[in-house]
Protein backbone atom coordinates (compact mmCIF):
# COMPACT_ATOMS: atom_id res chain seq x y z
CA UNK A 1 0.00 0.00 0.00
CA UNK A 2 1.25 3.39 -0.94
CA UNK A 3 0.33 6.94 0.63
CA UNK A 4 0.20 8.85 -2.87
CA UNK A 5 0.08 12.56 -0.79
CA UNK A 6 -1.01 13.76 2.60
CA UNK A 7 -1.25 16.29 5.11
CA UNK A 8 -2.81 17.57 7.98
CA UNK A 9 -5.49 20.46 9.22
CA UNK A 10 -6.39 22.30 12.24
CA UNK A 11 -9.75 20.98 13.63
CA UNK A 12 -9.83 23.53 16.46
CA UNK A 13 -13.24 25.92 16.16
CA UNK A 14 -16.98 24.88 14.77
CA UNK A 15 -15.81 26.64 11.57
CA UNK A 16 -13.26 24.05 11.26
CA UNK A 17 -15.78 21.67 10.76
CA UNK A 18 -17.45 22.93 7.92
CA UNK A 19 -13.82 23.58 6.68
CA UNK A 20 -12.70 19.82 7.35
CA UNK A 21 -15.97 18.72 5.31
CA UNK A 22 -14.94 21.01 2.35
CA UNK A 23 -11.29 19.44 2.64
CA UNK A 24 -13.08 16.02 2.49
CA UNK A 25 -15.05 16.23 -0.33
CA UNK A 26 -12.04 17.64 -2.55
CA UNK A 27 -10.29 14.53 -1.22
CA UNK A 28 -12.80 12.13 -2.14
CA UNK A 29 -12.96 13.66 -5.19
CA UNK A 30 -9.19 13.44 -6.32
CA UNK A 31 -9.58 9.85 -4.83
CA UNK A 32 -12.24 9.02 -7.75
CA UNK A 33 -15.21 8.21 -5.53
CA UNK A 34 -18.34 8.04 -6.54
CA UNK A 35 -20.77 10.83 -5.38
CA UNK A 36 -22.84 9.05 -2.63
CA UNK A 37 -19.41 7.64 -1.19
CA UNK A 38 -18.05 11.15 -1.29
CA UNK A 39 -21.18 11.61 0.75
CA UNK A 40 -20.84 9.22 3.12
CA UNK A 41 -17.25 10.09 3.84
CA UNK A 42 -17.95 13.84 4.08
CA UNK A 43 -20.61 12.94 6.99
CA UNK A 44 -18.40 10.68 8.66
CA UNK A 45 -16.13 13.59 8.47
CA UNK A 46 -18.34 15.88 9.86
CA UNK A 47 -19.45 14.22 12.73
CA UNK A 48 -15.39 12.99 13.83
CA UNK A 49 -14.37 16.88 13.16
CA UNK A 50 -17.66 17.95 15.75
CA UNK A 51 -16.13 15.53 18.17
CA UNK A 52 -12.64 16.80 18.14
CA UNK A 53 -13.85 20.13 18.54
CA UNK A 54 -16.82 19.33 21.22
CA UNK A 55 -15.54 16.33 23.59
CA UNK A 56 -11.69 16.85 22.46
CA UNK A 57 -11.24 20.79 22.94
CA UNK A 58 -9.72 21.20 19.40
CA UNK A 59 -7.33 18.89 17.41
CA UNK A 60 -6.19 18.04 14.00
CA UNK A 61 -7.15 16.22 10.92
CA UNK A 62 -4.61 13.88 9.24
CA UNK A 63 -5.43 12.84 5.28
CA UNK A 64 -3.71 10.41 2.87
CA UNK A 65 -4.76 9.41 -0.15
CA UNK A 66 -3.89 6.07 -0.29
CA UNK A 67 -3.39 3.32 -3.84
CA UNK A 68 -3.61 -0.53 -2.93
CA UNK A 69 -3.35 -2.42 -6.32
CA UNK A 70 -5.82 -0.98 -8.57
CA UNK A 71 -8.24 0.37 -5.76
CA UNK A 72 -7.59 4.05 -3.88
CA UNK A 73 -8.46 5.24 -0.83
CA UNK A 74 -9.38 7.64 1.70
CA UNK A 75 -7.79 8.15 5.07
CA UNK A 76 -8.19 10.54 7.96
CA UNK A 77 -7.41 10.57 11.50
CA UNK A 78 -9.14 12.66 14.31
CA UNK A 79 -7.03 13.04 16.87
CA UNK A 80 -7.08 15.39 20.13
CA UNK A 81 -5.63 15.67 23.22
CA UNK A 82 -9.12 15.80 25.50
CA UNK A 83 -10.44 13.80 28.19
CA UNK A 84 -10.24 10.34 26.42
CA UNK A 85 -12.77 8.35 26.57
CA UNK A 86 -12.84 6.23 29.82
CA UNK A 87 -15.21 2.56 27.87
CA UNK A 88 -14.39 3.00 24.69
CA UNK A 89 -17.01 -0.10 24.28
CA UNK A 90 -19.80 1.97 25.84
CA UNK A 91 -18.99 5.23 23.28
CA UNK A 92 -19.69 2.43 20.52
CA UNK A 93 -22.92 2.19 21.23
CA UNK A 94 -25.72 3.47 19.32
CA UNK A 95 -27.43 5.82 21.24
CA UNK A 96 -25.14 6.92 23.73
CA UNK A 97 -23.68 10.41 24.47
CA UNK A 98 -21.58 12.44 27.20
CA UNK A 99 -23.21 15.31 26.10
CA UNK A 100 -26.32 16.90 24.30
CA UNK A 101 -26.14 15.14 20.92
CA UNK A 102 -28.08 12.31 19.20
CA UNK A 103 -25.13 9.85 20.10
CA UNK A 104 -24.81 8.89 16.59
CA UNK A 105 -21.53 10.76 15.86
CA UNK A 106 -18.91 7.62 16.50
CA UNK A 107 -20.99 4.44 15.73
CA UNK A 108 -22.70 6.66 12.59
CA UNK A 109 -19.49 7.48 11.31
CA UNK A 110 -18.59 3.65 11.54
CA UNK A 111 -21.42 2.43 9.75
CA UNK A 112 -20.31 5.30 6.82
CA UNK A 113 -16.54 3.93 5.96
CA UNK A 114 -15.08 0.63 5.24
CA UNK A 115 -12.37 0.47 8.38
CA UNK A 116 -12.58 2.32 11.58
CA UNK A 117 -10.56 2.60 14.36
CA UNK A 118 -11.19 4.08 17.75
CA UNK A 119 -8.06 4.28 20.17
CA UNK A 120 -8.73 6.89 23.67
CA UNK A 121 -8.13 6.43 26.85
CA UNK A 122 -8.51 8.33 30.22
CA UNK A 123 -6.30 11.42 29.68
CA UNK A 124 -4.14 9.74 26.80
CA UNK A 125 -6.55 11.88 24.10
CA UNK A 126 -8.54 10.33 21.45
CA UNK A 127 -7.33 8.76 18.11
CA UNK A 128 -9.86 7.63 15.38
CA UNK A 129 -8.99 6.46 12.04
CA UNK A 130 -11.37 6.14 9.39
CA UNK A 131 -10.09 4.66 5.57
CA UNK A 132 -13.14 4.31 2.55
CA UNK A 133 -11.82 2.48 -0.44
CA UNK A 134 -12.81 3.04 -3.78
CA UNK B 1 -23.77 36.54 13.01
CA UNK B 2 -25.03 35.05 9.45
CA UNK B 3 -28.69 34.45 9.41
CA UNK B 4 -30.23 32.00 6.49
CA UNK B 5 -33.23 34.44 5.39
CA UNK B 6 -36.68 33.27 6.41
CA UNK B 7 -39.20 34.18 3.38
CA UNK B 8 -43.08 35.20 4.08
CA UNK B 9 -45.18 33.45 1.70
CA UNK B 10 -49.03 33.70 2.72
CA UNK B 11 -49.63 32.07 5.56
CA UNK B 12 -46.04 29.98 4.73
CA UNK B 13 -42.53 30.06 5.73
CA UNK B 14 -40.12 29.43 3.21
CA UNK B 15 -36.72 28.57 4.22
CA UNK B 16 -33.86 28.02 1.39
CA UNK B 17 -30.52 26.49 3.20
CA UNK B 18 -27.79 27.56 0.40
CA UNK B 19 -24.84 27.43 2.62
CA UNK B 20 -22.40 25.03 4.07
CA UNK B 21 -23.72 25.51 7.43
CA UNK B 22 -21.83 25.59 10.59
CA UNK B 23 -23.56 24.49 13.96
CA UNK B 24 -24.33 28.19 15.67
CA UNK B 25 -25.99 29.00 12.22
CA UNK B 26 -28.59 25.59 12.10
CA UNK B 27 -29.15 26.98 16.13
CA UNK B 28 -30.02 30.41 14.76
CA UNK B 29 -32.40 28.58 12.40
CA UNK B 30 -34.38 26.93 14.96
CA UNK B 31 -34.78 29.73 16.97
CA UNK B 32 -35.27 32.29 14.16
CA UNK B 33 -38.39 30.27 12.78
CA UNK B 34 -39.97 29.82 15.78
CA UNK B 35 -40.01 33.33 16.73
CA UNK B 36 -41.08 34.05 13.13
CA UNK B 37 -44.00 31.45 13.43
CA UNK B 38 -45.27 33.20 16.37
CA UNK B 39 -44.98 36.49 14.90
CA UNK B 40 -46.42 35.75 11.77
CA UNK B 41 -48.73 32.67 12.77
CA UNK B 42 -47.70 31.14 9.65
CA UNK B 43 -49.30 27.31 9.28
CA UNK B 44 -46.55 26.01 7.40
CA UNK B 45 -43.00 25.82 7.07
CA UNK B 46 -41.04 24.37 3.95
CA UNK B 47 -37.50 23.58 3.96
CA UNK B 48 -35.70 23.52 0.59
CA UNK B 49 -31.91 21.53 1.02
CA UNK B 50 -31.62 20.73 -2.00
CA UNK B 51 -28.28 22.89 -2.41
CA UNK B 52 -27.38 20.78 0.89
CA UNK B 53 -24.59 18.26 -0.55
CA UNK B 54 -24.78 16.40 3.28
CA UNK B 55 -26.69 16.37 6.47
CA UNK B 56 -25.02 14.97 9.42
CA UNK B 57 -26.77 14.52 12.43
CA UNK B 58 -26.33 18.04 13.79
CA UNK B 59 -28.54 18.69 10.77
CA UNK B 60 -30.66 16.09 11.04
CA UNK B 61 -31.48 16.71 14.59
CA UNK B 62 -32.03 20.43 13.72
CA UNK B 63 -34.82 19.29 10.69
CA UNK B 64 -36.59 17.03 13.50
CA UNK B 65 -36.45 19.64 15.90
CA UNK B 66 -37.82 22.32 13.85
CA UNK B 67 -40.39 19.90 12.93
CA UNK B 68 -41.23 19.21 16.32
CA UNK B 69 -41.51 22.61 17.46
CA UNK B 70 -43.36 23.99 14.75
CA UNK B 71 -46.09 21.26 15.26
CA UNK B 72 -46.49 22.66 18.68
CA UNK B 73 -46.94 26.05 17.51
CA UNK B 74 -50.04 24.71 15.05
CA UNK B 75 -47.75 25.17 12.03
CA UNK B 76 -46.79 22.04 9.39
CA UNK B 77 -43.39 21.53 8.17
CA UNK B 78 -42.18 20.06 4.82
CA UNK B 79 -38.42 19.55 4.22
CA UNK B 80 -37.77 19.29 0.26
CA UNK B 81 -35.13 18.69 -2.16
CA UNK B 82 -33.01 15.77 -0.05
CA UNK B 83 -30.69 14.71 -3.11
CA UNK B 84 -30.72 10.79 -3.19
CA UNK B 85 -26.89 10.72 -1.42
CA UNK B 86 -27.41 12.56 1.11
CA UNK B 87 -30.57 10.34 1.73
CA UNK B 88 -28.80 7.17 1.32
CA UNK B 89 -26.08 8.72 3.92
CA UNK B 90 -28.63 9.91 6.36
CA UNK B 91 -30.49 6.39 6.81
CA UNK B 92 -27.06 4.55 7.12
CA UNK B 93 -26.02 7.00 9.50
CA UNK B 94 -29.00 5.89 11.84
CA UNK B 95 -31.36 9.15 11.16
CA UNK B 96 -34.75 8.32 9.81
CA UNK B 97 -36.32 11.83 10.65
CA UNK B 98 -39.22 10.21 12.21
CA UNK B 99 -42.38 12.59 12.31
CA UNK B 100 -40.89 15.05 9.38
CA UNK B 101 -42.94 15.06 6.09
CA UNK B 102 -40.47 15.46 3.04
CA UNK B 103 -41.46 16.12 -0.51
CA UNK B 104 -39.58 15.91 -3.40
CA UNK B 105 -39.87 19.41 -4.90
CA UNK B 106 -40.91 22.65 -3.74
CA UNK B 107 -44.01 22.68 -5.80
CA UNK B 108 -44.84 19.23 -4.32
CA UNK B 109 -43.81 20.60 -0.85
CA UNK B 110 -46.05 23.55 -1.29
CA UNK B 111 -49.07 21.30 -2.10
CA UNK B 112 -48.55 18.88 0.58
CA UNK B 113 -48.36 22.24 3.13
CA UNK B 114 -51.95 23.48 1.30
CA UNK B 115 -53.37 19.66 1.79
CA UNK B 116 -52.14 19.48 5.45
CA UNK B 117 -53.50 23.19 6.14
CA UNK B 118 -56.84 22.41 4.35
CA UNK B 119 -57.84 19.15 6.40
CA UNK B 120 -57.31 20.62 9.77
Amino acid sequence: MNVRTHGSMPVRREQDVVLARQAVRKLAVDCGMRLVDQTKMVTAASELARNTVVYGGGGDMDWELLEDGARTGLRLVFRDEGPGIADTALAMTDGWTSGSGLGLGLTGARRLVSEFELDSAPGKGTRVSITRWT
Amino acid sequence: MDRIPILRMGEFLLVTIQVDMHDQLALALQDDLSERISKTAARGVLIDISALDMVDSFIGRMIGTISAQSRIMDAHTVVVGMQPEVAITLVELGLTLPGVSTALDVERGMKLLRQRVASE
